[in-house]
């Protein structure tokens, strides 16, 4: 029972710390470019303002674009539940695999997609497509990735993967590396960051995600815009909890829980770091370079599983 | 043995010689000259490294001065070589189309899991702690032919050879810890004197066809037609 409980405060703390997340990210970015930064608390202002604003709706639109921000933040919201955060071990860790995590993602980018193309302006067909054209790339890429780790763990379940790597201590492993390298690559362009897509812009040209929400406002944006925050925070956790897993509570005391929630913040807060940094120094790339971004992400993370089976498993 | 069995800096070496064939990607994923040279160079660094720490690990001294040779000249000296031509050829900001990029990279994987199949029988029968990256320095050879046989541009042709050289000096370190200090004092002065030759032959070639690009060699015609 406490089990359950605690897999349920661990899931809230998810969705409570993703906005936190993403603040600090638009912080550091706003340092890095000499910009004054706004309040760490900002994304949650904005989603309170969301929250509080009239829905505004296209007379044309049907069932699919008013179920979809539901459906998407809820199917973001259980894939939070799938991914150990503070604690591993968790019962809602054994109901489902990564696998099921990535099926999720799509199902929730399917849905996207629909509403993109349900109220029939220009915009939102463009931009569905082009994430449909993205998520086709991105997804075997993170597959990939995941069968690196899974053949290394030999097991599919993030969090047993987590606690086999926290067994086999400080392990060099090249597989990790280009897998890791990998998916940090398809977590860029899944969560619609630069390279692949801004989330900053409203430029007709060069925009993917935004585009097919444009029509949203009011609590259905707020919505997706949550679901978005927590998507990227899940891809950070995913690479700081499995292939950096220290700290992380084994046990669920109180001791372990306090070092296991200060070992993930500090992670994240370096994860978000390097992720402004990168997205500093790259600049946004042309719509039909990202199937080359996406095809050397795809030889990172193959090269993960072919440097498990050459170098690691021979002999 | 399992991997986790391995002590650290043999897990080090052989993350080493992944770092080694992942420049060997690199270069064949870009197209721009200048960076493909950097990356060349870096392939030769890694060596180096990689040279190092496996005469540290396995107590052979004389592959110190194979380590240092390979920092000297294929990190250092060749890669400046190859910038100075560039720059004086004025292709250093050129961009070479590859056609299929990704194609490309595709094909340099299978010739990874070739290499492995390849390699089985002497990993099977070695007793050597780098036996596992035998199959990554054959990959790291046929990668270099493959760039060869992807570009049209002299100067990437002469990397890729470059990198070939590169993957047949890993291969000999990972699988007998190196070639005779003879033999390897030989090639890479012959490797040397190929990077100064190629040089001219870069300068003649503009001369005659006005252009590094080895496709145009075949429409030389004694006569018109």
């Amino acid at each position: 029972m406490i089990n359950w409980l605690l897999a349920l405060a661990q899931t809230l703390l998810f969705i409570a710390m993703a906005p936190f997340l993403l603040g600090w990210i638009k912080r550091v970015k706003c340092h890095m470019q000499n910009r004054a930064a706004p309040s760490l608390w900002q994304p949650y202002r904005d989603l309170g303002k969301l929250f509080r604003k009239h829905v505004v709706l296209a007379e044309q639109a049907s069932w699919i674009f008013r179920a979809t921000p539901y459906i998407v933040f809820g199917v973001t919201v259980l894939c939070a539940a799938l991914v150990p955060l503070v604690a591993v071990d968790l019962p809602t860790a054994a109901i489902a695999d990564v696998i099921v995590l990535v099926a999720f993602f799509s199902l929730a980018r399917f849905f996207t997609a629909l509403a993109g193309m349900d109220i029939g302006t220009a915009f939102g067909g463009m931009g569905s497509s082009r994430d449909m054209m993205i998520g086709a790339l991105a997804e075997p890429v993170l597959l990939m990735a995941v069968f690196t780790m899974a053949m290394t763990a030999s097991t599919t379940n993030i969090s047993e993967a987590t606690t086999y790597t926290l067994n086999s201590g400080l392990v060099l492993r090249p597989s990790f590396i280009f897998a890791m390298l990998g998916l940090m690559m398809v977590a860029v362009a899944e969560t619609g960051r630069v390279p692949v897509d801004n989330p900053a812009t409203h430029l007709e040209l060069t925009m993917v995600h935004e585009a097919m929400i444009l029509e949203y406002s009011g609590r259905h944006l707020a919505l997706i815009e949550w679901a978005g925050q927590i998507k990227l925070m899940i891809y950070m956790v995913l690479v700081a909890n499995v292939f950096f897993p220290w700290g992380i509570a084994t046990e669920l005391t109180a001791n372990d829980l306090a070092v296991g929630f200060i070992a993930i913040a500090a992670k994240l807060v370096l994860l978000g770091v390097v992720l402004v940094m990168w997205e500093t120094v790259m600049a946004k790339m042309r719509l039909f370079r990202v199937p080359q971004f996406l095809g050397f992400a795809f030889l990172l993370s193959l090269l993960g599983m072919l440097t498990h089976v050459v170098l690691e498993t021979g002999g | 043995m399992e991997f986790t069995q391995l002590s650290l800096y043999d897990q080090a070496i052989l993350l080493l010689a992944a770092i080694v064939l992942f420049t060997s990607f690199i270069m064949l994923a870009q197209p721009r000259i200048v960076p493909l040279i950097h990356a060349f160079a870096w392939q030769g660094v890694w060596l180096a490294v990689t040279t190092a720490l496996v005469a540290y690990v396995t107590d052979h001294p004389h592959l110190y001065i194979s380590a240092g040779m390979t920092l000297a000249l294929k990190a250092l000296l060749i890669p400046w070589m190859l910038h100075r031509l560039a720059v004086r050829l004025n292709i250093h900001r050129d961009i070479e189309a590859v056609r299929y990029p990704s194609m490309t990279l595709l094909a340099g994987a299978s010739l990874v899991v070739f290499s492995y199949y390849v390699a089985i029988p002497i990993v099977q029968l070695s007793e050597l702690v780098t036996r596992n990256a035998i199959a990554i320095s054959i990959a790291v050879i046929l990668l270099g032919m493959l760039l060869m046989i992807t570009r049209k541009k002299a100067i990437s042709q002469v990397i890729g050879f470059m990198s070939i050289e590169n993957g047949l000096f890993f291969s000999a370190m990972v699988s007998t810890f190196g070639m005779p200090m003879v033999v390897e004092l030989g090639v890479a002065f012959d490797v040397l004197v190929a990077a100064v030759l190629f040089g001219v032959f870069f300068f003649q070639m503009r001369e005659s066809i006005d252009s590094l690009d080895v496709d145009r060699l075949n429409r030389l015609r004694e006569v018109d037609e």
